[in-house]
């Protein structure tokens, strides 16, 4: 019998819900069978625990006396600069963003050391970081200069909003030439020296719902330690892409875009991360409730690494080139195993996303509801899902006109 | 028969000396040097590796002493911080002597000491600075 979000919340606040992880829900179906694990089980948990680099926070850190209109002017955190392109004293911090006189690669590979990333996760952990500004003053907002200290705790609004988070599903990367490249996938050796892969596979929010039967806007989730919401599909959301029978994409397809108070997380779960001769970004952690309301759901959550398919992409050439194309197909199992095979030649993998928090986080969220403390929300609208017909799109240039 | 990873200081005046050669000869030890590094006006540091007996590792080792040579166990330049470490293996595929490894279960990642040569491939490749080779 299909259940509601209501009636899950109602046996949440008695304490009574069935809540099992991602990755427990699996020997639980091989058990007991699907229909009745769709009867017994009210909520199954995911996680995921990666690089997530379009993430960032937008701030209100108070008016100044005098006042300052940041807005149209230059501010920086710990010298990272932000943007101010709104009102007087509110902007935002991109995770990669990078002091203007960090070497970047001018030194090869460059080591990307520090970064808005880096700032956030000072932040969160309650650290004072030094705010300069300059401003061009006005009648209302003399003040021209500001230098001082700011913590989470001074902050009128700290709120992380991340447009595209937990990709579903990833590529698997090598590279084919033959020298070192230093990539966003970490560094690949040449001749496929080794392949990364960066997803949680069967713990994955997105590949547990993969055709977006719960998740929406307004899905209450667990994120970087702390309560977040789904604001809607992340950038990049490409549903429309080849799938497996059990309905799974079998290259990166959907993404999430979320948000949530930065003063409730933890920096355990919002890390500042340096890829090698790449940039800096944001490990983010995240988690999603699966409301088990009948039984092709509890199907899919049921997914299992072997059957989630991904596609090893060389980023020397094709993937630098935007030549799209795959050069083998593998599953997380054989990923996490620590080796593929790929055009008949065996290659070592590491990850970059980490199983192990991935695992914590979907306990944590687990934990969150059955003690009563996170109930579910009932979306306001589902994500755009296989049928949506939206066409995944790329930078049509157009030269342009000289004007005499 | 004993083995010992360890890292040797040089002092200046040491360093055109062939110091490893009598370590060879007069003491029997089998010496397998995995990294040095000597430059002009500082000291020199060597990373070896030393297999022999009891008795020679202990008067080879206090030959070194006597003549100025500063000894540290391996272990003690290598650092793993745990609590940087999200385990994600990144650095698994790199580790030519599988001191970084991964307990497949529970994809759990651990550092072993004693099997770290101190090549420094992990350090680029952790993207979390959970690494730190002083050396």
């Amino acid at each position: 019998m299909a259940k509601t979000i209501e009636e899950i919340n109602e046996k949440i606040k008695k304490g009574k819900a069935v809540v099992l992880t991602a990755e427990e829900i699996i020997d639980y179906v091989a058990a007991k069978g699907a229909k009745r694990a769709a009867q017994e089980v009210d909520v199954v948990t995911t996680g995921t625990f990666g690089p997530m680099c379009s993430s960032g926070a937008y701030f209100n850190v108070g008016h100044s006396k005098p006042r300052i209109k940041l807005g149209g002017g230059k501010t920086f955190l710990n010298d990272v600069p932000v943007y101010t392109g709104f009102a007087a004293v509110d902007f935002f911090l991109g995770a990669t963003a990078m002091a203007e006189d960090d070497p970047r690669n001018k030194i090869y590979p460059g080591k990307f050391a520090y970064g808005g990333a880096y700032v956030i996760e000072e932040l969160v952990a309650g650290k004072d970081v030094k705010m300069t500004a300059t401003a061009y003053g006005t009648d209302c907002y003399p003040r021209k200069a500001i230098e001082t200290y700011i913590s989470l705790k001074d902050m009128n609004e700290a709120v992380l909003l991340n447009i595209r988070n937990a990709y579903q599903n990833y590529n698997v990367a090598v590279n084919l030439s033959d020298k070192v490249i230093y990539t966003y996938m970490g560094v690949l050796q040449p001749k496929m020296g080794n392949a990364n892969y960066c997803s949680a596979g069967q713990l994955s929010p997105l590949l547990n719902d993969p055709l977006f039967k719960t998740v929406g806007i307004g899905t209450r989730i667990f994120l970087g330690g702390g309560i977040g919401y789904v604001v809607g599909n992340g950038t990049q959301h490409n549903p429309g892409v080849k799938r497996t029978e059990g309905g799974v994409p079998k290259t990166p397809s959907g993404t999430l875009c979320v948000t949530g108070d930065l003063k409730t997380m933890n920096r355990k779960w919002l890390r500042g991360t340096s890829y090698t001769g790449y940039g800096v970004t944001l490990t983010v952690g995240i988690g999603v409730p699966i409301p088990i309301l009948d039984e092709e759901i509890l199907r899919y959550a049921a997914v299992r690494d072997e059957e989630i398919l991904a596609q090893v992409v060389d980023y020397s050439e094709s993937y630098p080139q935007c030549v799209p194309g795959s050069i083998g197909e593998v599953n997380y199992k054989q990923l996490k195993s620590g080796k593929i095979t790929v055009q008949g030649r065996e290659i070592p993998t590491a990850g970059l996303s980490s199983y192990l928090k991935a695992r914590e986080i979907a306990k944590a969220l687990k934990e969150w509801i059955e003690t009563g403390k996170f109930l579910l929300t009932q979306p306001v609208e589902l994500l755009l899902s296989a049928d949506s017909g939206i066409v995944f799109k790329t930078l049509r240039e157009r030269p342009i006109e000289k004007t005499a | 028969m004993q083995k010992k990873r360890i890292v040797l200081s040089y002092p200046h005046h040491l360093v055109d000396q062939p110091v490893i050669s009598k370590l060879v000869k007069d003491y029997d030890l089998v010496v397998n040097i995995m990294r040095a590094r000597i430059t002009p006006n500082e000291e020199g540091r060597l990373v070896l590796e030393l297999t022999g007996k009891r008795a020679g590792m202990e008067a080879g080792l206090k030959y070194l002493s006597e003549i100025g040579v500063e000894i540290q166990p391996l272990a003690q330049d290598v650092k793993w911080h745990e609590d940087r470490c999200t385990h994600c293996t990144a650095c698994i595929s790199i580790c030519p002597t599988k001191a970084l490894d991964v307990e497949r279960k529970n994809m759990e990642v651990s550092f072993k000491r004693d099997k770290c040569i101190a090549c420094e491939l992990c350090i680029p490749v952790c993207p979390y600075q959970a690494m730190e080779i002083l050396f």
